[in-house]
């Protein structure tokens, strides 16, 4: 086990590299270190201040040493400062991850399990009005588009109800009545797919022969769904559970952009707009990275679940 | 109050269909037959004629919501299962009457202990959780597993077909049902494994004293372990007999062709028979006689009116018109015993070898 997860870990290394390289090409194919200069000084820059900005941001460094500043100091969490700022990279983003995790991980594990609860309980009542129900409702939940649910929950809940504030961030004023609004709209936003896609693993789970022997054996109804079936569902929900995980950050994004949430989502799409090409690099490498740390979770989390799965 | 005397597990008129986008098909239509206390009885038949519905309507296992009981009675010590509650049925479920099946490589779950498995039968109806570990430990040992300690820790895919098909008869057996259901125990087995899980079978069956329903399609099975036998054609029983008269005289066609089909040491040299065609859709079975497509004995009359089960013509259930002197059109026993010998339906294996012609001598190598 330990020795798979090293390997894993070192395996993550060359994948990383070739990502943080793609993204450099990519961007500088796109648009070349001059335009970039020419968008951050301003209007009609002279060549001497152009040239000053690329050396003060090092692109004015042969290629070989601007290579090793995108990928072997990423490696080693040397982000830099900002092209457009000058602040320190790494504080903002220290600064930053503390609002987006706090309300992706509440999002992702209450939606996870809200998810499952409600597959087993449209799966138990499998081809009844209860189930047709929830498909139907599944699908509405799907086809409502992402910025509604911001929008429409945000008025509703926050100006309505008046459940909590709809713009901020702060833990001394009391962090749950900030963080509830986006959670209930990241749920309620996620949770139709999920549903679906779990009541199909449930469903494909219930046809298996080792269910038939339960019910041969007297075990009720429930205990085969919640004790047989969805444990083994449970292999292919870890599957797509990390799928989802890009999703999470980018509907961050939106979330964080509409209730002014000072989260890393907003700050990656600055600094697209700003060609702030320090700052993607560095969001680049961290985005890889939470997903390789993701896909190296769920392998474990297989060899948990599944007794056939070996780490080797 | 059950009578020690009514039959154990008597099933009457069964009829169990299913709702299928061509119409219904009705899988098990009609089938009636009796378990008495510590036989063995057989249902014989090929893919397709019911068989395998027939054993799961008794536990009410039948896939739903396509699939539905919609006549019958099952008896069990003389209630009607039918009667019961879910709740009551589930109680009956792996108590009074167990059921192994054919998969033993994915009847058992993929991710729990075979001793979890095991322990779960009895703690499910109400077993104490010590007494069950123990249990699970004897039974285990009681089916012939060489490390029953281990295999108590182990995992269904740790173990081998044979090994899982020991496992699923130590779940079954963990309540002391009075009824075992096999159905085709042995199918998904090597030959020398199919022989070691019968013989199994039947001496547990001798030490517990259990009724066996065994559904195949293997007549040398049949002539192994059972006493008596059905033989299934498209969801209805077309002959019913002990399994000495059956083996010494098959009456009904189908019977007559399936033997036909079974390697024998007087017929050796000769080429097998076959049953031309294939069992009928369910959906549509043929109006009156169903089998009358492929019959070589067939008249105009076996295509209007339906056979009835039990012709006076005959000493036993079979339902076919040759045994029907009411029936017009008959052909005489000449033309028949010449249409016999025709087909290769005459030479029946005799009785001393038919029996398991392949299982048995495998078994004693196998040993």
């Amino acid at each position: 086990m330990l020795r798979y997860v090293i390997r894993r870990i070192l395996l993550a290394i060359p994948t990383l590299i070739g990502v943080l390289l793609l993204t450099f090409f990519l961007f500088f194919g796109l648009k070349n270190p001059e335009v970039i200069a020419r968008q951050n000084l301003g209007k009609n820059p002279t060549q001497a201040q152009i040239q000053q900005w690329l050396a003060d941001h090092g692109y004015d460094k042969p290629l070989a040493e601007q290579l090793k500043r995108s990928t072997v100091d990423m490696l080693l969490f040397n982000f830099g400062q900002s092209d457009t700022t000058g602040e320190e990279i790494k504080e903002r983003i220290k600064k930053g991850a503390g609002p987006s995790l706090t309300i992706q991980a509440i999002i992702f594990a209450t939606g996870l399990t809200i998810a499952i609860l409600i597959a087993v309980l449209v799966a138990y009542f499998r081809g009844t009005y209860v189930d047709r129900f929830g498909t139907l409702l599944t699908v509405v939940l799907i086809s409502i588009v992402y910025v509604t649910y911001i929008i429409g929950l945000q008025y509703y809940l926050g100006k309505r109800l008046q459940y909590g504030p709809v713009w901020g961030f702060n833990r001394e004023a009391g962090l749950a009545k900030f963080i509830l609004i986006p959670v209930v709209i990241g749920v309620v936003a996620g949770i139709g797919a999920s549903i679906r896609l779990y009541r199909t693993f449930l469903l494909d789970e219930i046809n298996q022969d080792y269910v038939r022997t339960a019910r041969a054996k007297g075990v009720p109804e429930g205990t085969v769904l919640l004790r047989h079936v969805l444990k083994n569902a449970m292999i292919p929900i870890l599957t797509t559970t990390v799928a989802t995980i890009p999703t999470l950050i980018l509907g961050g994004l939106l979330l964080e952009n509409f209730f002014g949430i000072p989260g890393l989502g907003g700050y990656l799409i600055d600094a697209i707009t700003n060609l702030d090409f320090a700052v993607v690099r560095a969001m680049v490498f961290l985005g890889t990275l939470l997903t390789l740390i993701g896909y190296i979770l769920t392998d474990i989390a297989y060899a948990l679940v599944d007794p056939r799965v070996r780490l080797e | 109050m059950a009578s020690e005397n009514a039959p154990l597990l008597q099933v009457k008129n069964l009829r169990t269909y299913f709702n299928t986008p061509r119409g219904t098909a009705k899988a098990v239509d009609g089938v009636s037959f009796t378990l008495e206390r510590g036989k063995t009885l057989a249902i014989v038949g090929e893919s397709g004629c019911g068989k395998s519905m027939t054993a799961l309507s008794i536990l009410q296992l039948v896939p739903e919501p396509a699939g539905y009981i919609e006549d019958g009675r099952i008896l069990f010590e003389g209630r009607d299962l039918l009667d019961l509650t879910w709740e009551q049925m589930r109680a009956v479920r792996g108590k009074d009457i167990a059921m192994i099946f054919q998969e033993p490589m994915t009847s058992l779950n993929p991710v729990y202990t075979i001793g979890y498995q095991i322990r779960e039968a009895m703690l499910i109806h109400g077993k104490e959780a010590g007494a069950a570990q123990a249990r699970a430990l004897d039974l285990l040992r009681r089916v012939g597993l060489s490390d029953p300690e281990q295999a108590l820790r182990q995992y269904p895919h740790e173990l081998s077909g044979g090994m899982r098909q020991r496992v699923m008869i130590a779940i079954a057996l963990a309540n002391r049902p009075k009824v075992l259901i096999a159905d085709e125990p042995t199918t998904a087995l090597d030959v020398t494994v199919q022989a070691q899980i019968l013989a199994l079978i039947r001496e547990l069956q001798e030490e517990t004293g259990m009724s066996v329903l065994l559904i195949t399609h293997d007549l040398g099975i049949v002539a192994e372990v059972a006493d008596d036998v059905c033989v299934m054609y498209a969801g209805q029983v077309v002959e019913s007999a002990p399994t000495r008269d059956l083996f010494h005289d098959p009456q009904h066609p189908y019977t007559k062709g399936l033997f036909a089909s079974l390697p024998a040491r007087n017929r050796r040299g000769q080429d097998l028979a076959t049953l031309e065609g294939v069992v009928p859709d369910s959906t549509n079975w043929p109006k009156a006689c169903r089998f009358a497509p492929r019959c070589p004995f067939r008249w105009q009359e076996c295509d209007t009116i339906p056979p009835i089960p039990n012709p006076p013509a005959s000493d036993r259930p079979v339902r076919c018109h040759l045994y029907n002197p009411a029936i017009p059109g008959r052909p005489d026993a000449s033309t028949v015993r010449k249409e016999e010998e025709a087909r290769g339906l005459a030479v029946l294996p005799s009785h001393d070898d038919a029996p398991a012609p392949a299982s048995q001598k495998d078994a004693e190598v196998g040993r």
